[in-house]
């Protein structure tokens, strides 16, 4: 099993969303996030000239998949996320120990 | 003889201008970091607490009570006694006493609120309370004198000043520059952003700043008439070519933002004050247009050049804007529209312009200096700034106990 966190834009978070669920990943925590990566920020403008805002909005989404479905859900999330432009985001791949559902006490793969 | 309809407009009138100051609190409030979000707001709120007590017990009666060789009024209101259901026999002589001393109350109110922008996000606030009463006290009262009160030597110089230009914008303006030199900058200016954490809390208090200013001008009138009306329009034209110009202004610089178009509307405000009542409407036009660019450069040159962290630019908005609005009220004013005040240049007259200077000199100069007093006296036995960890975790908690905002997680 298999964590994938991607940090995507915020206005790509329903195509994502979409894609994931049409391949059946559905579950996933959401969480609006601040970051920064080559982009490095934008200027934003006070009553008279500008101050730099380096930390912008992002989008972080999480979810556990199968060893077998990570390049799957890593190319569905990559396909509705990319732009091209500076700014589109990370993903990162971490293994994961143990899975339990809460509810039912089921776990691993029983449990995503 | 008490006038139904100038009373029902001057009562009207006072609430008006009293809502400014809530107006100016979320004014403020907007444009600082959450962290000292109440803070801010408190400064201007906690003037309706302290300064309309200190106005009613002698305030009032200093101000406006009886001439003491032009300098300062007399103790014979001293705590509202003599003013009464019947008009004055000096000021606004058609509504009740009670009726002008409170509207003047407002303006005393919103002036001492005015200053506290210049030095949010580090101010003590204790210290700030007591310098705001010193302030009031030394400062406000005999400029009110000296302008408004009978007697007093700047009017009987012929100094006009509609409805506080001098006493409220240029006094406010210039001794919260003072106040930004005894306080230092804030930690981290200007090299860590100090974002703005709510525009629109702006907005809406430029909105109803916009609003209590028809208290502020047209009430300055004293009556309901023809005057009130011809001050009402041209403060609504000066806003309008204020807010207009800055948006322009700030447009050819890159963008067209909401915070600089409210901000040149309050500059206009301001710049129209001194005027309103003795030019045309439509000078509103260019006294409003003129005061958004030179608010707007002298920001630039303050904040951006000069590196001066006069944090809610108080000095630009309140100082420049009062300054150009007095000197305008001699360019544009005319017998024919208020038989009380003057012809200015643009009528024939090139003495009033050199008035209305002496009176910008006279109230700068002096407000510089006390403010830079009493501000130092009250920095060396109480300390006007808050300590370092507390200017760090927020003036909201670490001055009031308190937070803007709740939440599971924050």
């Amino acid at each position: 099993m298999k964590k994938i966190e991607a940090i995507i834009r915020e206005e790509r978070l329903n195509a994502v969303k979409k894609a994931l669920e049409e391949k059946s990943y559905f579950g996933m925590t959401v969480s609006e996030v601040s970051g920064r990566g080559k982009q490095k920020g934008i200027p934003l403008q006070w009553r008279v000239g500008e101050y730099r805002v380096d930390l912008l909005p992002k989008i972080k989404i999480e979810l556990v998949v199968l060893d077998e479905d990570v390049d799957l859900a890593i190319e569905a999330i990559i396909r509705n996320a990319r732009t091209g432009e500076t700014g589109d985001g990370k993903i990162f791949v971490l293994p994961v120990e143990h899975v339990v559902r809460v509810r039912t006490g089921d776990r691993n793969e029983n449990a995503i | 003889m008490v006038n139904t309809g100038d009373t029902a407009w001057l009562l009207m009138s006072s609430a008006l201008v009293m809502l400014m100051t809530p107006g100016l609190a979320l004014f403020y409030g907007g444009m600082v970091r959450r962290k000292n979000l109440l803070s801010t707001m408190m400064m201007s709120f906690a003037c309706l607490g302290l300064v309309a007590l200190l106005w009613v017990l002698y305030g009032y009666s200093l101000s406006f009570g009886t001439d003491h060789s032009g300098i300062i009024g007399g103790f014979n209101f001293l705590g509202l006694t003599g003013v009464g259901q019947e008009p004055s026999s000096v000021y606004a002589t058609t509504v009740p006493h009670l009726a002008f001393m409170i509207f003047q109350a407002m303006f005393a109110i919103i002036t001492v609120a005015l200053f506290t922008g210049s030095i949010v996000e580090r101010v003590k606030f204790s210290a700030l309370l007591v310098f705001s009463a010193l302030w009031l006290t030394l400062v406000y009262v005999p400029v009110a004198h000296w302008v408004w009160g009978s007697g007093g030597w700047l009017a009987k110089l012929g100094v006009l000043d509609f409805a506080g230009g001098a006493v409220v914008h240029i006094n406010a303006g210039v001794s919260a520059l003072a106040l930004v030199l005894l306080l230092g900058k804030r930690r981290g200016f200007p090299q860590d952003s100090m974002e703005p954490n709510n525009i629109p809390l702006v907005v809406l208090g430029a909105g109803l700043l916009w609003f209590g200013w028809f208290g502020f001008n047209a009430g300055s009138a004293l009556t309901s008439g023809g005057l009130a009306s011809s001050a009402f329009v041209a403060t609504n034209t000066a806003a309008a070519a204020a807010a207009f110009t800055w948006m322009v202004v700030s447009w050819i610089h890159r963008r067209p933002t909401i915070l600089g178009t409210v901000t040149g509307a309050v500059v206009g405000l301001v710049a129209i004050t001194p005027a309103a009542g003795f030019v045309p409407p439509l000078a509103g036009i260019p006294i409003g247009a003129v005061a958004a660019v030179i608010s707007y450069y002298g920001m630039v040159f303050l904040k951006l050049k000069l590196g001066f962290d006069d944090s809610l630019d108080v000095f630009a908005c309140h100082g420049l804007g009062g300054i150009w609005g007095a000197l305008a009220t001699g360019i544009f004013a005319t017998l024919a529209t208020n038989s009380a005040g003057a012809d200015g240049l643009m009528a024939g007259g090139g003495m009033q312009v050199l008035k209305q200077l002496l009176g910008v000199i006279v109230v700068g100069a002096f407000a510089f200096c006390l403010t830079w007093t009493l501000g130092k006296l009250v920095d060396k036995t109480i300390g006007l700034r808050v300590g370092q960890s507390e200017e760090t975790v927020g003036l909201d908690l670490s001055q009031h106990g308190e937070r803007a905002y709740g939440g599971l997680l924050r």
